[in-house]
């Protein structure tokens, strides 16, 4: 079987997706320990693959049929999206326990069956994109993961959800499209679609680079992934998404799907177009002083880095605030990547778990508010420390790590990102990486006050702690932003990563 | 046995774990404040003798090797702990206070029945845990995550009133604090880490961890500016404002954080910068110490003008607290083996001394409910025990015998005849002259002057645990005058002044 674990990590969560809303039928308390089991299982699984590829130093290669890959479609581990996809499943698994109660109260009974059997084909949306060797393959997942997200934000209580549907709906089919477009301007030059066979031309012929076509193919790329991870300016669709979501939703969605396709943007610059791409990549096109892709992305994330927790400072909802937050956080990952070095690339991938672990327990903090008050008001937060000691712990530790508190895991990529920025001579971005930790100090301390330090009179909205069951997925998260920034492996493996992908150190 | 020597070498970490078990210990014993008061003193009085062992080894043996690396995320930016000198002199003054203060705080937090104690005193013993951290780290990443460690547990100590003054004040507090750490102190770890060449290294090295650095002259003089200015703790102008805001926390913080620990791991934190990351040779070469020189001089005489036209009691003694900081780095940034000594010093004896004077303004506020000096005629009469250690503790910021910072100033003094700087002198001479224009009236009034009428002249002091504890405090700042040679000791080895006593 452990051949065959790539596929059956996608495959076991799409396949009880499907067969939940049946299972359903007959009797509906089996289909979350279904879920859960699935996705636990797929969880293993990529624990199971990561650990093989670092230990073994060889990525892990599937081909689907036996058809070898440039003909038929393959999956490939390596150790970056080894560790997008222990992210993606370990989070589904995190929320699918999480859910448990808040489905039962946000979402209408009817909808519950179909809620657990989305969730999961979303989770195997993702695993796929991450997984698959095959750029049509990725499309087709990211199409899963898409439609998927869609409902999931839509299925809301509140009418804004299917606004915020909605609006994600057109917003991510036009990104969607662009990469499709992306992806038939380079078939067309390259005749294949296997990501190893492209990167193969590439290497062998550096003159393809100043080709149209593939410049053009490019800036699709970058332009509709930059859509779908809400890179700053184009991150309309993205707060009223999380904000308007059900709280499982936003919290399987916030800690993963925009990271995964920042997941893709790292694929497309090391496994399909190289890293030439962005070295030189659109040098002939820039004649009359049109600045380089690799110079607008990182203006965009620089001000992504900046602009996102400055504005979630004056939010006075919690899931809204976090959600620009988010947008702040996903400019340090494409930091990471455009910086080019080995230690910029490490604190971009490191970040990948920091952040799905920290945004993940705060969302898990902003769903516990909603179970608790039905809304997810900051001002709500009063005196959360004195009835639930154990979620203030969490909202205070995940705080710490997005400020970037030394021993925590945020820190790191931090650190990590600096030391990248210094050796790519953009030693701007150090400022504006410390000035967006303090800005992040400004908006967790807030929180933290009101959670710790309401006045005395002020009787707390949330009158009692939560559920163990959605206790102990926000402490997990809230313990791996401190086993991350205490423990060496995690910053091991994202190094091991980034080595892997072959830039100058 | 063997094991139990094993344990102790890594005395540090110990130290830092001990104090932890009594923050658990503090918690589970909330609902029995003896039980939860008696496991904070045997917590500090445990830990003062562990770093008295820590002493005593290091004593016997200045070459041996008390540490270890605790936790190692990235090669050279591990938390690791080493005994040195410096080291050692912080840690003894932190622990050692922290016994005295934990028996003031009995008293006071008593006698005020003061809400949420536990959190009191769980966060204190968090603070000390930090202290003893900083104190033995044993390179620049680990001070640094110890001193934000420090900033973050003492803001519920700042907010404990949970007033609209503490929460401003905590707010100013933490926005100086973390502000200037993150935007000052992080680029200067960074650019250090890129200077120390290329075996990228932060651990404090005797001599300077960058005395062979190849990094330009420009590179290190900025590293250095931002790292002074990133330990804002140590209240140099114009850093300094958190400080008197900070005074909204009850009595003992003030008298323990506010005065010895938070403030001296800022000085502590130059002191470390000056001697085991620049070293001496390097900042001599770049003549860059010399801005320190400036703000040192300029802090201290401004400091003590403000401090002379406050009217309450605990602002003009944190104005003070910062006029006297400055004389630390004052005597570090001059560079001469005596002004470092004297600087180095300072810190202990100015811990004893204005640890003294907090605790006898505490005392007067719990015993009469008085805050402001002109409301303290006559109180000498009243709390004549309170008042002689306020005046002990006077005589010592002045920089008079009997009293401990004399030494230290004697020192100063005698390295700024060595470094050429007349100017420094001057600055000396006026500021202890300023000093004694801000405290000899307290204590003239206190003794000298009559009761207002319609008050009681009966004697009336304050519990006896703060009045045993300020006692002590004093008795200390006139042992230390005449018994310095355990702290002068170390810090003329962290100095490499060859000794003698005036």
């Amino acid at each position: 079987m452990a051949a065959h674990l790539p596929v059956l990590i996608v495959m076991v969560p799409l396949f009880a997706g499907l067969f939940s809303p049946m299972l359903g039928r007959l009797k509906l308390g089996i289909v979350w320990p279904l879920m859960v089991c699935a996705l636990g299982f797929s969880t293993f699984g990529t624990i199971h693959m990561l650990a093989e590829v670092y230990r073994t130093g060889q990525p892990i290669t599937y081909e689907f049929g036996m058809w070898p890959m440039p003909t038929g479609i393959g999956y490939r581990v390596d150790l970056l999206n080894g560790i997008v996809l222990v992210m993606i499943a370990a989070a589904g698994l995190l929320s699918a326990i999480w859910m448990l109660r808040p489905v039962a109260r946000e979402l209408p009974d009817a909808g519950r069956k179909s809620y657990y059997a989305i969730f999961q084909l979303c989770c195997a949306g993702f695993l796929g994109i991450t997984i698959t060797a095959d750029i049509f393959n990725l499309y087709v997942f990211l199409e899963i993961a898409s439609i998927t997200s869609y409902v999931l934000i839509g299925m809301g209580r509140r009418r804004q959800a299917l606004y915020a549907g909605y609006s994600y709906l057109i917003v991510g089919s036009i990104g969607a499209t662009f990469i499709l477009l992306g992806i038939g301007h380079l078939y067309m030059r390259m005749g294949s679609l296997a990501m190893s066979d492209i990167l193969a031309q590439f290497q062998a012929n550096p003159e393809l680079y100043q080709l149209s076509d593939v410049k053009v193919a490019f800036a699709f790329f970058t332009a509709g992934l930059a859509i779908k991870m809400a890179l700053f300016p184009l991150h309309g669709w993205q707060p009223g998404a999380y904000t308007h979501a059900p709280s499982p939703s936003s919290l399987f969605i916030a800690s993963t799907s925009t990271k995964v396709s920042a997941y893709a943007f790292y694929r497309l610059c090391f496994s399909v177009f190289g890293t030439g791409v962005l070295l030189h990549g659109i040098e002939g096109l820039r004649p009359r002083g049109i600045p380089e892709i690799r110079e607008v992305v990182l203006a965009m994330s620089c001000a992504a880095i900046v602009l996102g927790p400055l504005i979630a400072i004056r939010q006075g909802d919690l899931k809204r605030l976090l959600a620009y937050s988010s947008v702040g956080q996903i400019g340090y990952i494409m930091l990471g990547v455009v910086l080019l070095n080995e230690d910029g690339l490490t604190g971009g991938i490191i970040h990948f778990w920091n952040h799905a672990a920290a945004k993940g327990a705060l969302f898990c903090v902003a769903g516990a508010l909603v179970y608790r008050t039905g809304a997810s008001r900051v001002a709500d937060l009063a005196g959360l420390g004195r009835t639930s000691p154990w979620t203030g712990g969490v909202i205070t530790v995940a705080g710490c790590s997005m400020i970037g508190v030394p021993l925590t895991a945020g820190f790191w990529s931090k650190w990590y990102l600096a030391a990248g920025a210094l050796e790519a001579d953009d030693v701007f971005v150090v400022p504006v990486l410390l000035a967006s930790s303090a800005l992040t100090a400004i908006y967790v301390w807030r929180l933290l006050q009101l959670v710790w330090f309401a006045p005395k009179d002020v009787q707390p909205p949330v009158d009692q702690e939560v559920p163990w069951s959605m206790r102990l997925p926000s402490m997990v998260l809230a313990g791996a932003c401190l086993v991350f920034g205490l423990t060496p492996w995690s910053i091991d493996l994202a190094r091991s990563a980034a080595r892997a992908l072959g830039v100058a150190s | 046995m063997i094991l139990a020597l094993d344990l102790l070498q890594h005395g540090p970490a110990l130290s830092i774990g001990l104090c932890l078990i009594g923050v658990f210990g503090i918690i589970a014993a909330r609902r029995a404040p003896n039980v939860r008061e008696g496991i904070s003193l045997l917590t500090a009085v445990t830990n003062f003798a562990l770093v008295l062992w820590m002493y005593g080894r290091f004593h016997a043996d200045p070459d041996t090797r008390i540490g270890g690396t605790l936790i190692d995320v990235v090669p050279g930016l591990e938390i690791a702990f080493k005994v040195d000198a410096l080291g050692i002199l912080f840690a003894l003054v932190a622990s050692g206070l922290w016994i005295l203060n934990t028996l003031y705080s009995i008293g006071y937090m008593r006698a005020h029945d003061e809400h949420k104690q536990t959190r009191f005193y769980a966060c204190f013993a968090i603070a000390i845990a930090a202290c003893m951290g900083a104190a033995f780290s044993a390179n620049l990443f680990s001070m640094f995550a110890f001193y934000e460690l420090l900033t973050i547990c003492t803001y519920p100590l700042v907010i404990h009133a949970e007033t609209d003054d503490a929460r401003a004040g905590a707010k100013r507090y933490v926005t100086y604090l973390l502000g200037a750490s993150v935007c000052f102190l992080l680029p200067a770890i960074f650019l250090i880490w890129y200077a120390s060449g290329p075996e990228n290294s932060l651990a404090f090295t005797e001599g300077g961890l960058l005395a062979d650095s190849t990094a330009s002259a420009a590179t290190l003089c900025v590293a250095f500016v931002l790292g002074v200015a990133g330990l804002a703790k140590c209240g140099v102008m114009p850093f300094h404002s958190w400080l008197p805001a900070a005074m909204v926390a009850p009595t003992p913080v003030s008298a323990l954080l506010h005065a010895v620990a938070v403030v001296k791991m800022g000085v502590f934190g130059v002191c470390r910068m000056v001697f085991h990351v620049f070293g001496v040779d390097l900042l001599a070469r770049l003549g860059i110490a010399n801005v320190l020189v400036f703000a040192a001089c300029f802090t201290i005489i401004v400091g003590s003008l403000v401090a002379l036209v406050q009217d309450n009691l605990k602002r003009r003694l944190a104005y003070s607290t910062i006029s006297q900081l400055s004389y630390v780095l004052l005597g570090v940034a001059l560079l001469t083996p005596a002004a470092g000594m004297a600087g180095v010093l300072h810190i202990a004896m100015h811990a004893v001394s204005k640890i003294t004077l907090f605790f006898a303004a505490g005392a007067i506020y719990v015993a009469l409910h008085k805050t402001k000096v002109s409301q303290l005629d006559g109180v000498g009469r009243r709390m004549p025990i309170t008042m002689t250690a306020f005046a002990i503790g006077s005589l010592s910021m002045i920089g008079l015998p009997p009293a401990a910072a004399a030494v230290s100033k004697w020192y100063l003094v005698e390295g700024a005849v060595d470094s050429g700087h007349w100017v420094v002198l001057a600055v000396i001479v006026v500021s202890a002259l300023l000093n004694a224009g801000y405290f000899l009236p307290i204590v003239w009034r206190a003794f000298f002057k009559p009761v207002p009428e319609g008050e009681s002249d009966g004697r009336k002091e304050a519990p006896w645990p703060c009045v045993v504890a300020l006692s002590a405090t004093a008795a200390l700042t006139i042992l230390l005058f005449f018994w310095p040679d355990v702290f002068a000791g170390l810090a003329a080895q962290v100095s490499g002044h060859d000794g003698g006593t005036p």
